[in-house]
C-alpha cells in the first residue's frame, strides 16, 4: 500500500503530562484512518501536530514521502491538509460565503466564491445556501459550512475532530455518505471519535491512543466494540446499570412553557409540557441550539416564565427564582461549568457555597459558616472522586471532567426532588461519565425525578426511562425508552434538516 | 521574548506587594519628574511622604489634617468598592456627599438654636438618608429602564452642585451673615457640631465612622452572604444569577450603601472641618475616593491604609507646593501616576512574567 502521510515518533510533553508520546502511524491515499482514544488520550494533541498548531519535541512527519513540518496552519493548508474542527469557528453574524472567504488563503470575489460553494455543496451532497446568516443555520449545517470550506481547498487529507457529536442519527449517515466518496477519489480523512459504532462502520483502519501513546492498529470492522472499548479504556468498563422503573406520582410538571429567546440567536421555547414522576429519569434529546439553554433556566428559575406553567408537586412555581425553587428541591446543573454552574476564580468550597447554602444550612444570620462549607466542599470531592489538592483549589484549576463531577456532585449530595442537568457528561472522560451517570440512576433510585437533557443518544438511552426531543423550540411527546431505535429517535429530533432530497439528486449517491 | 502567563490561581503574595511595588515606583518616576522640573528629587519625595508628621515645623499642622482628610476618603470608598466589587459603578459619591451634607446642615440649621442633645444623631440619620436618596435616583433608572449607573450617577454630580449653590445662596444663608453666601458656622453651635474628639489628633465622629465602616465592610465580603454574592456577581454574573442572586436588588443595595456612606462623610464634613454650606464646600472627596477604593484593592482594610496614603499625598503634596515652589500640575500628575502604577502591576496578580522562547504554544 501506498502511503500519503506517516509521523514517526511523535513526542510532545507539556509540565506535568506527556500528551504525545513516540507516535508513529500512516495514512494511505483514500483511506479513512480512525484514532481513537478518551479524552485526554492525546488526539487533540496529535492532530494540532499535524495541522500545524503545536510543534513536536521530538519526531517527524511526511506527506507525499517528503518531509513536513508545518508552521503554522496556513503552511499546512498550502501542503493539501485541512481540518473541521469539534468547536466551529464560524461569526453568527456574517454570511455563510464571507465566512467561507475569512478561512480561505486568497478567497476570490464573494461572487464567485458563492458560485463556488454552490457547486461544491451540490457535488458532495451538502446543500448551502451561501448567502443565509450562519447565526440561523443549524448545528449540522454550521458543519457543512466548514466541510465545504475545507473542500474548496482541494484537501489530499481532511481531519475530522468529532464531527458527529453535534449531529442527528440522519445527518451522520448523509456525512458518512459525504466522506465515503471523498476517499474514494482520493482523499484521505483523519477521523477522530471515541464512538465506537461509527468508526466500525466507517473507518478502515484504527489507530488507538491512551495515555498519549499508541496501544495498537486495528482494522475497527474485525473487531468488536468491547474490543475496542478495552483498547481505549485499558480496562473493561462497566456499564451502569439501569433498574426497571416503577415511577411514583408525578412530581414536576410542565405545562404550555412558552418563552422567548435567551438570545439574539437563541431559540423560542414553544408550548413545551412534560412531566417527571418520583424515580424516574426522562431524557430530552437533540441537537444544541434548539432551546436547551432556554428550557434549562426556565426550570432553574433564573428566566421565571408564566404562572401555572411549571409545577412542583403541585405548587405553581412558575415565577419564583432559583433561590424559591432551591429551597423546594428542585435543583439544576447547567450545561456550561465554568462561569455557569461555578465561579472561575472561587474556591470549591465557595462553589460549594455557591448553590448549597440553603439546603446544607451553611448561614447562621446571613453569616456563612466556612468551616461547614468547607466540609460540604469535601464531601463532593470525596464522594464523587475529584481529582483536585483540596477544596481552596481554584475552580479553574480543575480539569472539565473533574470540575464537572464536582458540579453534579454538589446538586445531588443536596437530596433534591428534582434534578435537571444539561449536558451532564460533556467533555468527560469515559470513566468519569459512567460514574456520573450511575450517581443519576441512584439518584432516580432513591425517588428523586431526574431529567437529563443531552445531545448524546447513547447517554439518554443508557440511563432515561422515557425519551423526549427537542427541536426548534418545541418537545415532542414523551415516549418509553426502551425498544426505541435510532431511527425513530432521528425522525423524532427532526431528521437531517433537508439533506435526503439533496443526497438523492447527488451523482454519487 | 518576554511572554504573560495566567496564573492558575491568583497570587495573594502579589496581591499585597503590588500596591508596595506601585507607591516605589511612583517615587522613582515622580522624583525623575521632579528633577527635570529642576528640584532635589529626594527632598521633594521627602517632604510629600516625611514631612507632613514628622517635620517639627509643620507635622504640629499636618498631623491632625491627615486624619481628617482620611477620614470621609475611607468611608466613600468602603462604601464605594461594595458596588466596584459587584460590578456596579456609582461614580457620584461627590453628588451623594453634597446632598447628605445638606441634609444634615438643614436638620441642624431647621432646629436651630435648639440645644436638645438629639440634634446631632438626627443629624447622622439625615446624612445618610439624603445620600442614600439621591444614590437611589441612578438605581431606581437602571432597575427599571436599564440606565447606565455611571452616567446617571455622575451626571447627578453636577446637579447636586446646583441645588448646593442654591441652597446656600438662598434658603440655608446665614441671616446673620451679613449677606454673604454660605450658612451659619455649625462648628460655633454646640448641638450641632462635629467636634475633634482627642485634641491635636483630628480625630472626629467621621472618622470614627469611617473606622466602623471598615470593619462591617470586611466582615460583611468576608464572612456574610451578602459579601459573598457582591464578590460572586462581579466575577462570575451568569453563576451569581444561577445561585439566585437578584440583580436588580443587588444593584439597590450597592448603590444604596455607598450613597449613605457618601451623604454620611458629607455630613460630618458640613458639621466638622468646613463648619457651613458654601457654595464650593464641596472639595472632590467623592472623585478622589473613586482612586482610594482601587489603590486598596477594593478591600476594606487595604482602604484604610490606601485612604491614609492619600491623605499623605495630599497633604505632603500641598507643603511641597508652597516649600519648593513645585506647581501644582506636578502634584496632581505624581498623584496620577500612583494610579497609573497601580493598575499597571496588578497584572501581575493574575499572570506571571516569562523571560525566554516561548515554551508550548
Amino acid at each position: 500500500m501506498t502511503t500519503l502521510f506517516t509521523a514517526d515518533g511523535l513526542t510532545k510533553a507539556y509540565p506535568g503530562v506527556v500528551a504525545n508520546d513516540d507516535v508513529s502511524f500512516s495514512v494511505g491515499p483514500g483511506e479513512i484512518h480512525a484514532l481513537l482514544g478518551e479524552n485526554g488520550a492525546g488526539k487533540s494533541t496529535l492532530v494540532k501536530t499535524i495541522f500545524g498548531l503545536v510543534k513536536p519535541d521530538r519526531g517527524a512527519m511526511t506527506l507525499h514521502g517528503a518531509p513536513f513540518a508545518p508552521a503554522d496552519p496556513s503552511a499546512a493548508r498550502r501542503a493539501g491538509v485541512a481540518m473541521v474542527f469539534q468547536h466551529f469557528s464560524l461569526f453568527d453574524a456574517l454570511s455563510v460565503a464571507e465566512n467561507v472567504g475569512l478561512g480561505m488563503e486568497n478567497p476570490p470575489p464573494l461572487g464567485r466564491l458563492a458560485r463556488r460553494i454552490t457547486e461544491v455543496s451540490r457535488e458532495y451532497g451538502l446543500p448551502l445556501d451561501p448567502s443565509r446568516r450562519v447565526g440561523d443555520l443549524s448545528a449540522g449545517e454550521r458543519q457543512r459550512v466548514e466541510i465545504v470550506r475545507c473542500l474548496l481547498q482541494d484537501p489530499k487529507l481532511l481531519i475530522m475532530d468529532e464531527p458527529t457529536s453535534v449531529l442527528t442519527p440522519q445527518e451522520v449517515e448523509i456525512l458518512f455518505r459525504t466522506l465515503n466518496q471523498l476517499s474514494d477519489e482520493g482523499t484521505a480523512i483523519l477521523y477522530i471519535s471515541h464512538k465506537l459504532d461509527e468508526i466500525r462502520t466507517l473507518c478502515e483502519r484504527a489507530t488507538i491512543l491512551r495515555r498519549g501513546a499508541v496501544v495498537a492498529t486495528c482494522r475497527p470492522s474485525e473487531a468488536s466494540s468491547a474490543e475496542l472499548a478495552e483498547l481505549m479504556v485499558g480496562s473493561a468498563l462497566s456499564r451502569p446499570e439501569r433498574p426497571a422503573e416503577t415511577p411514583g406520582g408525578t412530581i414536576l410538571e410542565v405545562t404550555g412553557l412558552t418563552l422567548p429567546p435567551a438570545s439574539a440567536f437563541g431559540t423560542r421555547l414553544q408550548d413545551v409540557s412534560f412531566t417527571v414522576g418520583a424515580g424516574e429519569i426522562l431524557g430530552i434529546g437533540g441537537v444544541a441550539g434548539n432551546g436547551q439553554d432556554e428550557l434549562l433556566a426556565a426550570l432553574s428559575g433564573e428566566m421565571p416564565s408564566a404562572e401555572g406553567a411549571i409545577r412542583l408537586e403541585g405548587a405553581d412555581i412558575g415565577r419564583t427564582g432559583p433561590r424559591e425553587r432551591r429551597a423546594l428541591g428542585l435543583l439544576t446543573g447547567p450545561e456550561e461549568r465554568l462561569g455557569h454552574a461555578a465561579a472561575p476564580d472561587m474556591s470549591l468550597t465557595e462553589n460549594a457555597t455557591l448553590t448549597g447554602w440553603q439546603r446544607e444550612e451553611l448561614t447562621r444570620n446571613g453569616l456563612i459558616r466556612w468551616g461547614r462549607a468547607r466540609d460540604f466542599a469535601e464531601r463532593i470531592i470525596a464522594e464523587f472522586d475529584v481529582r483536585t489538592p483540596g477544596p481552596d483549589a481554584a475552580a479553574r484549576a480543575l480539569s472539565g471532567g473533574n470540575l464537572q463531577k464536582f458540579v453534579i456532585g454538589r446538586e445531588i449530595l443536596q437530596r433534591p426532588r428534582v434534578l435537571v442537568v444539561n449536558q451532564p457528561t460533556w467533555g468527560v472522560d469515559a470513566a468519569a461519565a459512567a460514574a456520573i451517570r450511575q450517581a443519576l440512576l441512584d439518584l432516580a433510585r432513591e425517588g428523586s425525578a431526574v431529567v437529563v437533557v443531552s445531545q448524546d443518544l447513547d447517554e439518554i438511552l443508557e440511563v432515561a426511562g422515557r425519551f423526549a426531543a427537542l427541536n426548534g423550540g418545541r418537545l415532542s411527546e414523551p415516549v418509553p425508552a426502551d425498544g426505541l431505535t435510532m431511527e425513530r429517535i432521528g425522525l423524532m429530533l427532526g431528521g437531517a434538516h433537508d439533506m435526503e432530497a439533496a443526497h438523492a439528486g447527488a451523482p454519487h449517491a | 521574548m518576554i511572554t504573560l502567563e495566567k496564573r492558575p490561581s491568583p497570587s495573594r503574595a502579589w496581591a499585597w506587594a503590588t500596591p508596595v511595588l506601585a507607591v516605589l515606583l511612583t517615587m522613582i518616576a515622580g522624583g525623575l519628574m521632579f528633577a527635570l522640573l529642576g528640584k532635589d528629587p529626594v527632598d521633594a519625595i521627602r517632604t510629600i511622604f516625611w514631612a507632613p508628621l514628622f517635620d517639627p515645623q509643620f507635622a504640629s499642622y499636618s498631623r491632625p489634617q491627615l486624619l481628617v482628610k482620611a477620614g470621609p476618603l475611607i468611608l466613600i470608598a468602603v462604601g464605594l468598592a461594595m458596588g466596584f466589587r459587584a460590578g456596579i459603578w456609582n461614580i457620584g459619591a461627590e453628588g451623594q456627599y453634597i446632598i447628605g451634607a445638606l441634609f444634615g446642615a438643614g436638620v441642624a440649621l431647621a432646629a436651630y438654636p435648639s440645644g436638645s442633645p438629639l440634634i446631632f444623631p438626627t443629624m447622622i440619620v439625615a446624612g445618610a438618608l439624603g445620600g442614600f436618596l439621591w444614590a437611589m435616583i441612578p438605581a431606581l433608572l437602571r432597575v427599571f429602564f436599564n440606565t447606565n449607573e455611571i452616567l446617571v450617577s455622575l451626571l447627578l454630580v453636577y446637579v447636586a452642585e446646583q441645588f448646593l449653590a442654591a441652597m446656600a445662596l438662598g434658603p440655608m444663608k446665614n441671616p446673620e451673615g451679613g449677606g454673604f453666601p454660605g450658612s451659619r458656622n455649625l462648628q460655633q453651635y454646640d448641638a450641632a457640631s462635629n467636634l475633634e474628639l482627642l485634641q491635636g489628633t483630628g480625630l472626629h465622629w467621621g472618622v470614627v465612622a469611617a473606622i466602623v465602616a471598615v470593619i462591617f465592610g470586611h466582615v460583611m465580603l468576608t464572612r456574610h452572604l451578602m459579601g459573598f454574592h457582591i464578590r460572586l456577581a462581579g466575577q462570575a454574573p451568569r453563576a451569581a444569577r444561577f445561585g439566585g442572586v437578584n440583580p436588580g436588588r443587588l444593584v439597590i443595595f450597592c448603590l444604596g450603601l455607598s450613597g449613605a456612606l457618601a451623604g454620611l462623610a458629607g455630613m460630618f464634613e458640613v458639621s466638622g472641618p468646613a463648619g457651613q454650606v458654601s457654595i464650593d464646600f464641596n472639595s472632590g472627596y467623592g472623585f478622589t475616593a473613586i482612586i482610594v477604593a482601587f489603590l486598596g484593592r477594593l478591600h476594606p482594610v487595604g482602604i484604610l491604609l490606601a485612604g491614609l496614603l492619600m491623605a499623605l499625598t495630599y497633604i505632603g503634596g500641598e507643603l511641597a507646593q508652597f516649600m519648593l515652589g513645585i506647581p501644582a500640575a506636578a502634584i496632581q500628575a505624581f498623584q496620577g501616576m500612583l494610579l497609573f502604577f497601580l493598575l499597571g502591576v496588578d497584572v501581575l496578580t493574575n499572570f506571571r512574567i516569562r523571560i525566554g522562547a516561548r515554551g508550548t504554544a
